[in-house]
This record gives C-alpha cells, sequence and structure tokens, in this order.
C-alpha cells in the first residue's frame, strides 16, 4: 500500500459544507474498469463549462494552485456514495490530505487505503485555516502523520486524530489485505463454527 | 454475554468479530457479498495481480443494475464504455465462480432488491456491497453497509473486512403515519430534522409503532436513506412480518432449517435494558408528505411549506449552503413548492423500485394522464418486480396514462446509464439523492414519495396527493 509520511504543500480551498462524491466524481465517469484517466474528472462539473471549456474561476483550474497537495474544505466531507473513485481521483489530481471539520464515514475508510489523509480539526482552527489562506493564499502547511501535527505557519501546530492502525499502516505501507490473510486460520475456525 | 444488555447492532457485532488484535479494528465475518458491474472491476484486477481466489464464491451474489441500460437489452448497447464494464463482470464471475443475475437473467435488478428477493438477505447477517445503499438490507435485522473497492478486494479475497465498531443510535418512530403520507416522507423528515452528517459514526436501530406497521419493502425504503442521515446501516428487528416475507423464498431456509432460523432470528432484537448512544424520537402520526427543495437530502420540507429564507439563519456556513442550493435549483425563499412546474418525474431506485411503490403510483394514476408537459419514467427496480407488475396489469396502468415503463436498473437515479435528466430540468424523483448533477448535470430534483410522484405527473407540477386520493 503507498505510504504517507509527511507532506508540506499549499491549500486549495473549498469551502463548501457536504461535498458530495457525486461532485468530486460525477456517476458518468465510474464506467471505467481501471483507474485511469480520473484525475481529469475531479470535479468535473464545477470545473468544466457544459461545452467541455474550462471553468477559468474554480480553484482546481487556477495556476497557483497547480502543485497544490492540500484541500481545505466545509463540513462533512465526501458524502454521499461509497465509489473509491472519490479518493482514487483526488490522488490522481495530485491531492493528499483534505482538511475538515468531519468526513462522511465510507469516504474517510475509502481515502486512507489511498495514502489519502482525512485530517480532521475543530471548528476554530477550521476558522483561522480559512482566514489564514484569505490573507496569505501561498501559506504552507505542514503534516507530519507520526507525530499527528499539522504546522500552521505564524501559529502553533495542532494534533489531529487519526485511527491508530491506520496511521501504522500509512507509515509503514502495510498492506491491509495481507493482515487481515494472516489470520486465515482464524477465518477458517470461525468458518467451521457457522 | 447474556448477562450483558445488548442492542440488535451488539448482537450481530460481536457475533461476526473473527478476531480483533489490539489497538486494530476487528477481522469481521462478512456472510453475504453483493456485488455490481461498477465498484468490482478494479477489486478483481486486484485478485488477479496478487494470484487470489474468491474465497466463498457461494457467500457472493453478482448482478448488473448501474450502468445497465433500462431500454429493451436485445437493441445493441450504444454506450460501448458501459458494455465493456458489463462484459467484464460477466468474464470476472465466469473466471472467480461467482452465481450472476446477468442480462438475459429473468431475476435480475438493483442489488438492494434482488437480494430480499431471493431470500438471500436474511436476519443476523452481516452484508456488504460496493454500494452506499446496502444499507437497505438492515430492514431485515442485518448488519449491512456500503463499502469501497479495496474492500470489496478484501472481501473476495477473505471473506473478512477490517472495521472499527461503530456507535449506535436509536431512531423511535411513534403513532401512525396518517393518509397520503409512506416510508419515504418519514426517511425524509427524519434526515431533515438531523442533518446529512447527524448519523456519521452511528448505525441507526429504528424502533417504535410506527415501524412495526410497516411492510418489509416499506421498512427497506426507510433503512435505504440511512445513509442518506450519514449512518452507514440502518437496521428494524426482525418479527412476524420479516418471517412471513422472506418464507418459501428461492433461498430462505426450508424445513427444520426454518424453524431453527426463526428461533434463532427471535433472539436478534434489542435487549430491554440495552442503551443506546443516541436516541431521538419522530411521532409518524404527525407527518406529512414531504419533498426536498435543496441539492442534499436533509433540505427537505412538508410539502405545504415555504422554502426557507438564508437571511434567518444566523450560521453564516449554513446561509452560503443554503444560497447556492438555491441559485442551482432556481428557487426563491419563502416560495411554495405546491405548483412548481416539473419537466421529469421518475419512479424507480433502490428506494422505491419495488412492487408496492408501483402499485401506490398505479393507484394514482389509474384512469388519469400524465400532464402535458412532463416525460414520466417508470422502471421497476427488477426483472421479477417487472413480471409482477405485468401480472397485475400496472404496465398498462403506466403506458395507458402516458408513463414510459422500463426494464429493470438504477436507471435516472444516478445518470450512468442512458436515463437522465436535461440540464436545467425539474425532475420529482423517487430516489435517494438530490446532489447537483446526480440525475444529469445540470439537473434539478426534488425527492419524494412514489405518491407525491405520480399526482406531481397528473397535474404537471408539484402536488400534494392528499387531495386526489
Amino acid at each position: 500500500m503507498a505510504k504517507f509520511t509527511h507532506l508540506k504543500s499549499k491549500v486549495i480551498v473549498i469551502p463548501n459544507r457536504n461535498i458530495d462524491t457525486d461532485q468530486i466524481i460525477p456517476a458518468r465517469f465510474l464506467k471505467v474498469t481501471d483507474k485511469n484517466g480520473l484525475g481529469e474528472a475531479l470535479f468535473s462539473d464545477w470545473r468544466y463549462n457544459s461545452d467541455g471549456s474550462v471553468k477559468p474561476d474554480f480553484v482546481l483550474n487556477q495556476q497557483q494552485n497547480q502543485d497544490a497537495k492540500i484541500i481545505l474544505a466545509g463540513d462533512n466531507f465526501g458524502c454521499g456514495s461509497s465509489r473509491e473513485h472519490a479518493p482514487w481521483a483526488l490522488t490522481a489530481w495530485g491531492i493528499n490530505a483534505v482538511i475538515s471539520t468531519s468526513f462522511a464515514d465510507i469516504f474517510r475508510n475509502n481515502a486512507l487505503k489511498n495514502a489519502l489523509l482525512p485530517i480532521v480539526v475543530n471548528k476554530d482552527i477550521h476558522q483561522s485555516l480559512f482566514e489564514l489562506v484569505a490573507q496569505s493564499p501561498d501559506s504552507e502547511l505542514s503534516i507530519n502523520l507520526a507525530s499527528q501535527t499539522l504546522t500552521i505557519p505564524r501559529s502553533t501546530a495542532v494534533t489531529f486524530p487519526i485511527d491508530s492502525f491506520a496511521k501504522n499502516c500509512l507509515l509503514t505501507g502495510v498492506d491491509q489485505l495481507g493482515y487481515i490473510l494472516s489470520h486465515e486460520s482464524l477465518i477458517e475456525a470461525y468458518e467451521s463454527t457457522c | 454475554m447474556s448477562s450483558n444488555p445488548l442492542t440488535l447492532f451488539e448482537k450481530i457485532w460481536h457475533s461476526h468479530i473473527v478476531t480483533q488484535e489490539p489497538k486494530s479494528p476487528a477481522v469481521l465475518y462478512i456472510d453475504l457479498h453483493l456485488v455490481h458491474e461498477v465498484t468490482s472491476p478494479q477489486a478483481f484486477t486486484g485478485l488477479r495481480e496478487r494470484g487470489l481466489k474468491v474465497r466463498r464464491p457461494t457467500h457472493t451474489l453478482a448482478t448488473m443494475d448501474h450502468s445497465i441500460p433500462t431500454t429493451p437489452l436485445s437493441i445493441p448497447m450504444a454506450d460501448t464504455q458501459a458494455a465493456a464494464q458489463l462484459q467484464q463482470l460477466a468474464e470476472n464471475c465466469e473466471e472467480f465462480d461467482i452465481e450472476l443475475y446477468g442480462m438475459d437473467s429473468p431475476m435480475r435488478g438493483i442489488v438492494h432488491v434482488i437480494g430480499p428477493e431471493l431470500g438471500r438477505t436474511q436476519p443476523g447477517m452481516t452484508i456488504v456491497c460496493g454500494d452506499s445503499h446496502t444499507s437497505t438490507h438492515g430492514a431485515f435485522g442485518a448488519l449491512a453497509f456500503g463499502i469501497g473497492t479495496s474492500e470489496v478486494e478484501h472481501v473476495l479475497a477473505s471473506q473478512c473486512l477490517l472495521q472499527h465498531q461503530p456507535k449506535t443510535f436509536q431512531v423511535n418512530l411513534s403513532g401512525k403515519l396518517g393518509i397520503g403520507v409512506s416510508a419515504k416522507d418519514i426517511i425524509l423528515a427524519l434526515i431533515a430534522q438531523i442533518g446529512i452528517g447527524g448519523g456519521t459514526g452511528h448505525v441507526f436501530e429504528y424502533t417504535g409503532e410506527a415501524i412495526r406497521g410497516l411492510t418489509m419493502e416499506e421498512r427497506m425504503t426507510i433503512c435505504n436513506m440511512s445513509i442518506e442521515g450519514g449512518a452507514r446501516a440502518g437496521m428494524v428487528a426482525p418479527d412476524d412480518t420479516t418471517f412471513e416475507y422472506l418464507a418459501g423464498r428461492e433461498h430462505s431456509p426450508k424445513g427444520i432449517e426454518w424453524d431453527k432460523a426463526i428461533k434463532s432470528w427471535k433472539k436478534l432484537s434489542t435487549d430491554g435494558e440495552a442503551i443506546y448512544d443516541q436516541s431521538i424520537t419522530l411521532d409518524a402520526s404527525s407527518l406529512e408528505p414531504m419533498i426536498t427543495f435543496g441539492t442534499n437530502p436533509s433540505m427537505g420540507l412538508q410539502i405545504t411549506g415555504r422554502i426557507p429564507n438564508p437571511n434567518n439563519y444566523s450560521d453564516p456556513d449554513k446561509r452560503h449552503n443554503l444560497e447556492d442550493s438555491l441559485t442551482y435549483m432556481e428557487l426563491q425563499p419563502g416560495q411554495p413548492l405546491l405548483g412548481h412546474p416539473v419537466d421529469v418525474v421518475f419512479i424507480g431506485s433502490c428506494t422505491n423500485g419495488r412492487i408496492s411503490d408501483l402499485r401506490l403510483a398505479a393507484k394514482v394514476l389509474e384512469g388519469r394522464r400524465v400532464a402535458e408537459n412532463i416525460r414520466m419514467l417508470v422502471v421497476p427496480g427488477s426483472q421479477s418486480v417487472k413480471i409482477q407488475a405485468e401480472s397485475e396489469g400496472l404496465d398498462q396502468v403506466f403506458t395507458e396514462a402516458g408513463a414510459e415503463w422500463r426494464e429493470a436498473g438504477c436507471s435516472m437515479c444516478i445518470a450512468m446509464n442512458g436515463d437522465q435528466v436535461e440540464p436545467g430540468q425539474y425532475a420529482v424523483s423517487t430516489s435517494n439523492r438530490n446532489f447537483e448533477g446526480r440525475q444529469g448535470k445540470g439537473a434539478r430534483t426534488f425527492l419524494a414519495s412514489p405518491l407525491t410522484a405520480a399526482a406531481t405527473a397528473v397535474r404537471g407540477a408539484i402536488s400534494d396527493v392528499r387531495e386526489m386520493i
């Protein structure tokens, strides 16, 4: 599995609450049988006009954001469908972390399996991040997974919660299916009782 | 364990833990894995790359629903990408020995419709699928939830999932529903109250007089949209209604096995002293038909209500959210929805595509015509539902009224199979999501019950079905 240890990057702000997976990647792009081309379709309906031309005002289309790896989003990011195409599209575009006050359960699980870090911060920190980026759009945030810290320029580092198993998997690249299969004798024992 | 009072959820959870190491998620055994064409291909590729097999093909069932067209399947598919995806599923099922209700199966249909129909969905089971509406199966007292494609691969290979224990959330539904008010209105009212993230991290258990009075199909409608309230799963303790539904179905236990099953299923109910992490009570008798006005399922109101004014919201985030939604929907604060013109009416989906939904809609449409300005699509949730509806003459009612009668599939709920709402059009839909573009780029969705949808189709504008029955 892909690893995640640390990251330093500028921030793309998409302030909307409840950004659902139909916005992250509309269903018409789910007819693929592989993971190719999904980065192109990320936020497609917000990025492109009906005729396919680019919407220059949308943040993902702005030149200064092209190398940013962190999205700062409104509450409840990733609600809606179970499509893992959502984290696939985000990582294919170059995003490695999303910061919000909360994440939908299935999206969070899917993100953690794709080295896309869902970082939960409280409302005050969330608000201060929006203000920071509004004032200094080039501000870079630093994320350190081992210490679970988010370092904000001109502020103190804040810690963020993450499930310790997922953290260990991301730091060491543990293969989760391999972990499950290492318990095969217990699975067999369980099946024999059914 | 018997001394410790447990909820329905906890009983199923504890009995499915294979092992759990310290500071690690549980290795949870999965009894039934439902597979469809859209979220499985990359998982099968993963198996092939690792040289793994499907551990328990008999615990696995596949069908085609999301990208399959609802026009007659004898017509060659115009969408070659969708055709290739369906072909890929057929090949994967062949290679890995999985039972497939494929293109020409008379039992094919939406995965959450056929699981119960076939009797594969049973109380006490753990059920997963790469689809968030897997919560539907919780209506049987199963623990059922949606998973991503990585997890689909995990279950295919190991029959297990790594899961952290979610919290429990009791949704107590008191009272009885009034005339013209249905299961869909209960779940839309609940989501309007708790919000789209209100159940995050939790599993709902629906209890109370109102849920006991509902049929299995109505309970499925409610459990189906638990995910729209943020809960991955929603459950109802099994009772006689559940057992009557399951009796005699193809995969239901038979003979002595049936008696044994009933005995164990009856033990699943939440113990009297068990404690939920959270609780809410909703009085079903006070509910009216519900309809959504915005761009997520929590933006709903009573059909006689008016659209809220963003200026009345003190939270600036909420205000902006509502303003954005109203801009997308081209609706005004304070406006009533009754009488608002509509272009499309869609009846179908895993929420409301079952035979009882079609019967309700047909009752409203019988002897009436779909208004000139409306395109109405009626899409059975499965081919079995289609056959049943046709045997009752419901297809005649729909086509004589001027509606289109289709083959089974997800259809207009998800706009990836040729059925979609055009940009700028308004649709009243019995499906589950009104997100921007969900039913087609630029499409504007009002979610409602089959009764409200049928009434709207007749009058050509959003209507209160209670004036028509």
